[in-house]
């Protein structure tokens, strides 16, 4: 594959667009909507930590950490796919 | 000497090299500990730890001096995602995070965990909107980008405002950061302390640039890291919560809530005392209501923005070899980030608990005043006024509400609340300075760089040869750094007010026009400008106006609650209307600018601005 078609680049940015979306609607619950809720969701308990306090404390930052390895692996498939990662040149 | 910084065999050696590195930090540390035994006083401990530190910094960064554009603009762009992932994560954790932010928990509650969620989920925005497009971009600087993409010498003037405005408000605070432990580690007044820390500062940048703030500021993580988790294991493990503290510490949070009601926390001290506060939030609960929760997801909502939009941060992923290894470098940083900042809670959680439960040794409130008194450590920390302990309503107890501190001293506190040896103060005095040094130097080095490629060598005089132009860059850096610690010294703000206000500086100018400009073809120039200067201006006015109610800024009262922590919400909406609005009213940017945009969207082929120079 060396010369991108006009189609193929469309079709890679509207996958990568799709992937952005995905990560950043995940991002969205886990920065603010799980702690908007963090009053109601204390009466959970979590291994005896309230649950709202401990979304602050570990639950979302262990959710932002591991989405990101895995949003690289799948851009990379997605541009490996189209045959635009950089190995690819 | 003839040390090699680039090419595959430095870079195949730097686990080795940093591995040695880290053994003999530890060994010294273990040497420390040793004399401390023999009777090495505590003072004498302090200055070995902060001047060793100081001294190996300054060796990397003299080792690391550079004459080449491209080494120092950019370190060569051949640091390894893992390295830069380090060298990010002591970039981003300044002194605030390091010595206050376990403080702020510990007195702030839930409140403040607000800070915790947004200076990590940034890290979404930056990896999945800006890191690898600007990688590809192939710029040396934030304004670079701006300036190329949209066009226009005034265009990339306003992003080197915004930079400037940005970084300058978070510098001194750094600075002050530094001066502050300088003065206590070694002795002298914070004045001296200030321009002291400055020097180090300058130390590792000056001659090496980004090359030898990369190395040193990887060097500074591990310092930092090591003394921020020493002392939480070393405490947790002694005292029987087990080894691995982050991850029990849940039963210490349930106990901590069960306590709070017995011994009133929640009342105001009967006499306040001038800059010391008493706890009288509650650990683990949130507030309730609707206006609570705005307020956290609004300061949320403005650390990650900000995060997203800060040069100093950005410009750390131009130093990759390639796009993909910019976006692993993204999550190495959080990685990295991520071990400190899920820490800090443990630190406060634990911290309280031995204070307040009785059935610990530790404990002190509900005990007799006197025997409060007779510590040690409440006498050394009262004498320099950062703890009082005053028996307000006399009946010879300590009340919660009679236990006055000041937050930033906890993490600095906390191994002396459990009686471990001053190496562990010292150790923890040589990580604050490593965070607060690291941060400075890269903010610093934004500056100087911004003004000096895109201020002097693109707008000024794009003639000037390479001698020149580095020559420029050093001078600047010790201009922008000397005005610095001339305002630092001057104690204007706290160090936290400053770093919120910095990251909404930041949001308000640059975040749009950045990820527009990749993610909208049909930006424009005008838009862009519109965008920066009317974010910039409105979050400013904004600010000024919620600071001085009884000045006439045009508004009564802050909308929706939205204070000066939280003024880059004002401005980044001001910032995205305007830059819609004016982009759609003018004509579209032509062709070549369109398919360099196409480029910019697919990690193969060459860098859109080329690397000769």
């Amino acid at each position: 594959m060396s010369e991108l078609t006009a189609e193929n680049r469309v079709e890679h940015w509207r996958q990568t667009k799709r992937l952005m979306i995905i990560h950043l609607s995940v991002w969205f619950v886990f920065a603010y909507v799980v702690h908007w809720f963090a009053v109601p969701l204390n009466n959970i308990n979590f291994f005896g930590w309230p649950l709202g306090y401990y979304m602050s404390a570990q639950g979302s930052l262990i959710v932002f950490v591991v989405q990101l390895f895995l949003f690289n692996r799948q851009q990379h498939a997605i541009d490996t796919k189209f045959g635009v990662a950089e190995d690819q040149a | 000497m003839g040390m090699q910084w680039e090419g595959k065999s430095f870079i195949d050696n730097l686990p080795k090299i940093y591995g040695v590195y880290t053994g003999g930090f530890l060994a010294f540390f273990f040497l420390m500990a040793f004399f401390e035994r023999m009777g090495m006083s505590a003072d004498v401990i302090g200055i070995l730890f902060v001047a060793f530190t100081i001294g190996i910094y300054a060796f990397i960064g003299i080792l690391s001096r550079t004459m080449a554009v491209e080494a120092y603009y950019v370190a060569g762009r051949s640091v390894p995602p893992v390295f830069n992932g380090m060298a990010t994560a002591a970039d981003w954790m300044s002194g605030a995070s390091f010595v206050a932010m376990a403080g702020g928990i510990f007195m702030a509650g839930h409140g403040y965990m607000a800070f915790i969620v947004g200076w990590t989920g940034g890290y979404i925005l930056v990896s999945t909107l800006m890191a690898p497009y600007l990688r590809k971009f192939g710029c040396y600087t934030v304004p670079d980008f701006i300036g190329t993409r949209y066009g226009g010498k005034f265009t990339r003037f306003c992003a080197v405002l915004v930079l400037v405005v940005a970084s300058f408000t978070y510098v001194t605070a750094q600075i002050t950061a530094t001066g502050t432990i300088a003065a206590r580690a070694l002795q002298i007044p914070f004045e001296a302390g200030v321009w002291f820390g400055l020097a180090g500062i300058l130390v590792c940048s000056m001659l090496g640039g980004m090359r030898a703030v990369t190395w040193t500021q990887v060097a500074q993580y591990i310092v930092l890291i090591i003394a921020y988790l020493m002392p939480i294991v070393w405490m947790s493990g002694v005292q029987g919560f087990g080894w691995f503290p982050q991850l029990m510490y849940g039963p210490a949070v349930e106990r901590i809530m069960e306590l709070e009601p017995l011994l009133g926390v929640g009342v105001a001290a009967l006499e306040p005392q001038r800059g010391l506060s008493v706890l009288a939030t509650l650990h683990a609960t949130p507030r309730e209501g609707a206006m609570a929760a705005w307020q956290f997801v609004t300061l949320v909502a403005c650390m990650m923005i900000g995060t997203a939009s800060l040069p100093h941060i950005l410009m750390r992923y131009f130093t990759t070899p390639s796009v993909r290894d910019a976006r692993n470098s993204v999550a190495w940083s959080l990685f990295f980030i991520f071990l400190l900042y899920f820490s800090a809670p443990a630190l406060a959680t634990f911290s309280k608990l031995q204070l307040l439960d009785p059935t610990l040794p530790t404990a002190i409130i509900g005990q007799p005043v006197e025997q409060v008194l007779a510590l040690e450590w409440v006498q050394r920390w009262s004498a320099i006024g950062l703890l009082a302990v005053i028996d307000q309503n006399g009946d010879g107890i300590l009340q919660i509400n009679e236990f006055f501190l000041n937050p930033d001293i906890i993490v600095l506190a906390t191994p002396e609340f459990a009686g471990l040896p001053y190496v562990i103060s010292g150790l923890v005095a040589a990580g604050g300075m490593a965070a607060a040094m690291s941060t400075a130097d890269g903010l610093l080095l934004a500056m100087a760089n911004a003004l000096s490629h895109d201020l002097y060598y693109k707008i000024i005089d794009p003639k000037a040869e390479t001698k020149k132009r580095l020559l420029t860059a050093r001078i600047l850096l010790l201009v922008i750094g000397a005005g610095g610690a001339l305002v630092a010294s001057l104690k204007l703000t706290g160090i936290l007010g400053a770093v919120a206000w910095a990251f909404c500086f930041a949001m308000s100018g640059l975040f749009f026009p950045l990820v527009l400009g990749v993610w909208w073809k049909r930006a424009n120039r005008q838009g862009a400008v519109a965008g920066m200067l009317g974010g910039l201006f409105v979050g400013w006015w904004y600010l000024l106006a919620v600071r001085n109610p009884q000045e006439w800024y045009g508004i009564a009262a802050p909308w929706f609650g939205l204070n000066d922590l939280r003024f880059g919400i004002v401005g980044i909406v001001a910032s995205l209307v305007a830059m819609i609005v004016v982009t759609l009213l003018t004509p579209a940017p032509d062709e070549e600018i369109q398919r360099m945009v196409d480029e910019v969207r697919i990690p193969r082929g060459a860098t859109i601005i080329s690397s000769k120079s």
